[in-house]
């Protein structure tokens, strides 16, 4: 009998192993078009992504693949020119657990999408909308709070920074940096 | 006639595999390169020798089953010893001279593979998820310039290749010309490459590398010197500046939509690296790594689907209206 359980408890193990993430190579136009629409507060930080987000059930967050080509664009888009492996440059770090604009997708969403006031350019006709989705996934990922499940695929050079799916932020409860421009918000 | 017969055995084998290709502009058997033509020479050698060795193993298996001794004990027979003696003696030597021949000439095939001229034309290969990225070097960095997934070379003259790879490893192999060799992330490879008759091989990633290997091709256009140099002089150009109004506005929508961050057309504000060269790409034979013949028609398919056509490529669904398709389409058509 408990031979019997045990086997059937390996069995279904095995079989949840089986369930694969699903990859979405492609968005029907008119769902890139939803996914554009996100209601921002008015001072461009936070707010509500699209409907259509949740009911993709929020892909750019905890999907492997997603955070993968986000990495990559990463340095595809050259942000390492400004915000370095992540630990920041001339741009902020997103490592130390703290936002200007906020931890949000949107707020992240938005940052790339429109840029922002001190030095950060738009990115909104150099990348599709699913790009800059995935980009701020891949971000929001490497700064998260917490650990994920899903993580993009390793360095092929030696890692500088803690890995991506590590958890929690690593400065989250240092002072951190205090906001120097009026218009960027509280602090985290 | 050993010869003829193992060719015809080794054809046999190959049938099945070869079965599916049309034409034979990607073959090992249908060689064009010198190293390519060495190594053709070496397995046919060995294909042929090892027929001949192993028909005689079968003859001498059956003749010994049809004598076998029957009974447990024979009467010892010195006469019969010695013939035995003498018969493995013989094979040993036998097998010892055809072990080291092969390998004798498996070094000087080899050998013939790294040969190399004194003028070379060097080629920076450059393998990504999925296509070729082809770099013309030389002492002028003003006369250097780039293009994809197609390498023109001057027949009868060696070409040196620097293979590299960027994300994974790849695999060079134009089989026509010569034999694989490996892309592999944070090294340069060598491989050199000479055609003796003008003509166009197909070449094939040869090392697994993701979710379009399958579809990661290029062509290899062996010509004369003169249509070389006349090809690479075009090349060096800039890209023409488009005459008709469709073409104009196709530029205008290329170069302020996200094609410019990832595609370079020398002449114009887009340089991005993240992509294949545009310049000149209405000139070269075929779009997408193999994919498709370059036509107005496959390019504006493509772009408006790419994910579709080569599901899982790094180039994005950009959205276009119908008629920035269509502008898009006749500009780059007009890149030759
Ligand atoms: C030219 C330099 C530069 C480049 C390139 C650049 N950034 Fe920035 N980025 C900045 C600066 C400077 C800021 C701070 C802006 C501010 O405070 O208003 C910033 C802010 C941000 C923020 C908001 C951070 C916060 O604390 O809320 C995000 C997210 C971001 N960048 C992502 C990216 C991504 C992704 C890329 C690549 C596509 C990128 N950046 C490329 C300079 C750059
Ligand atoms: C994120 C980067 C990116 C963007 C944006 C992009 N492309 Fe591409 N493009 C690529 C990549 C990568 C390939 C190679 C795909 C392959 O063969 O696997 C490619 C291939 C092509 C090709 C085929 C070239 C050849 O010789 O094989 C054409 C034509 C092309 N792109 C046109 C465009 C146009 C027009 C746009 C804008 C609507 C555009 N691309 C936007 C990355 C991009
Ligand atoms: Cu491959």
């Amino acid at each position: 009998m408990k031979r019997m359980t045990s086997i059937l408890l390996a069995v279904v193990a095995a079989l949840a192993g089986c369930q694969r993430e699903q990859r979405q190579l492609r968005l029907d136009p008119p769902t890139a078009d939803a996914l554009d629409k996100i209601a921002l507060m008015p001072n461009g930080i936070a707010g509500a992504p699209p409907r259509v987000y949740f009911a993709l059930g929020k892909p750019y967050e905890a999907n492997a693949y997603n955070l993968s080509q986000g990495k990559r664009l990463y340095s595809w888009f050259g942000c390492k020119s400004c915000h370095g492996d992540g630990q920041g440059g001339s741009g902020p770090s997103f490592l130390d657990g703290w936002w200007y604009y906020g931890p949000e997708m949107v707020s992240i969403f938005a940052s790339i999408r429109d840029g922002r006031p001190h030095g950060m350019p738009s990115f909104r006709d150099k990348m599709t909308t699913d790009q800059i989705w995935q980009l701020a996934g891949y971000v929001q990922t490497i700064g998260s709070y917490e650990g994920k499940t899903a993580a993009p695929s390793r360095n092929d050079e030696k890692q500088t920074r803690p890995a991506e799916n590590r958890a929690p932020a690593k400065l989250r409860f240092d002072q951190g940096p205090s906001p120097v421009h009026l218009d960027q918000g509280p602090t985290p | 006639m050993i010869r003829a017969l193992s060719k015809i055995c080794l054809s046999a084998m190959l049938a099945v595999p070869l079965a599916a290709c049309g034409s034979n502009w990607q073959s090992a058997l249908d060689v064009h390169g010198t190293s390519a033509i060495s190594l053709k020479h070496l397995i046919l050698l060995i294909v042929a020798v090892c027929s001949v060795v192993w028909m005689l193993v079968m003859v001498a298996l059956i003749w010994a089953l049809w004598h076998r001794r029957e009974g447990l004990s024979t009467p010892p027979q010195p006469g019969r010893e010695r013939r035995m003696t003498i018969a493995v003696i013989g094979a040993v030597i036998v097998t010892a001279v055809i072990i080291g021949t092969f390998t004798i000439m498996s070094f000087f095939a080899t050998r013939s593979l790294s040969v190399a001229g004194q003028d070379e034309l060097t080629i920076r290969v450059r393998g990504l998820q999925w296509w070729w990225g082809i770099e013309y070097l030389g002492p002028d960095p003003s006369r250097r310039f780039e293009t994809a997934n197609e390498i023109h070379i001057p027949v009868g003259r060696s070409v040196h290749l620097k293979l590299e790879g960027l994300d994974v490893i790849h695999s060079f192999w134009v089989p026509s010309l010569a034999g694989k060799q490996d892309l592999i992330p944070g090294r340069s490879n060598e491989l050199t490459i000479r055609a003796e008759q003008p003509g166009v091989y197909r070449g094939q990633c040869a090392e697994y590398c993701g979710m379009q290997h399958a579809h990661m091709a290029l062509l290899v256009i062996a010509e004369s010197q003169d249509d070389f140099d006349k090809w690479a002089n075009a090349e060096r150009n800039a890209a023409a500046q488009p005459v008709e109004e469709e073409a104009a506005a196709g530029m205008q929508t290329f170069l302020t939509k996200p094609c410019a961050a990832c595609h370079t057309i020398r002449g114009t504000i887009a340089a991005g690296t993240t992509g294949p060269d545009l310049t000149h790409v209405g000139s070269r034979r075929t779009i997408a790594a193999g994919l498709f013949e370059t036509t107005r028609g496959s390019l504006a398919a493509w772009i408006a689907d790419p994910q579709t056509i080569k599901p899982g490529n790094n180039m994005p669904m950009v959205p276009l209206a119908p008629e920035e398709l269509r502008d898009v389409s006749a500009y780059l058509a007009s890149l030759k």
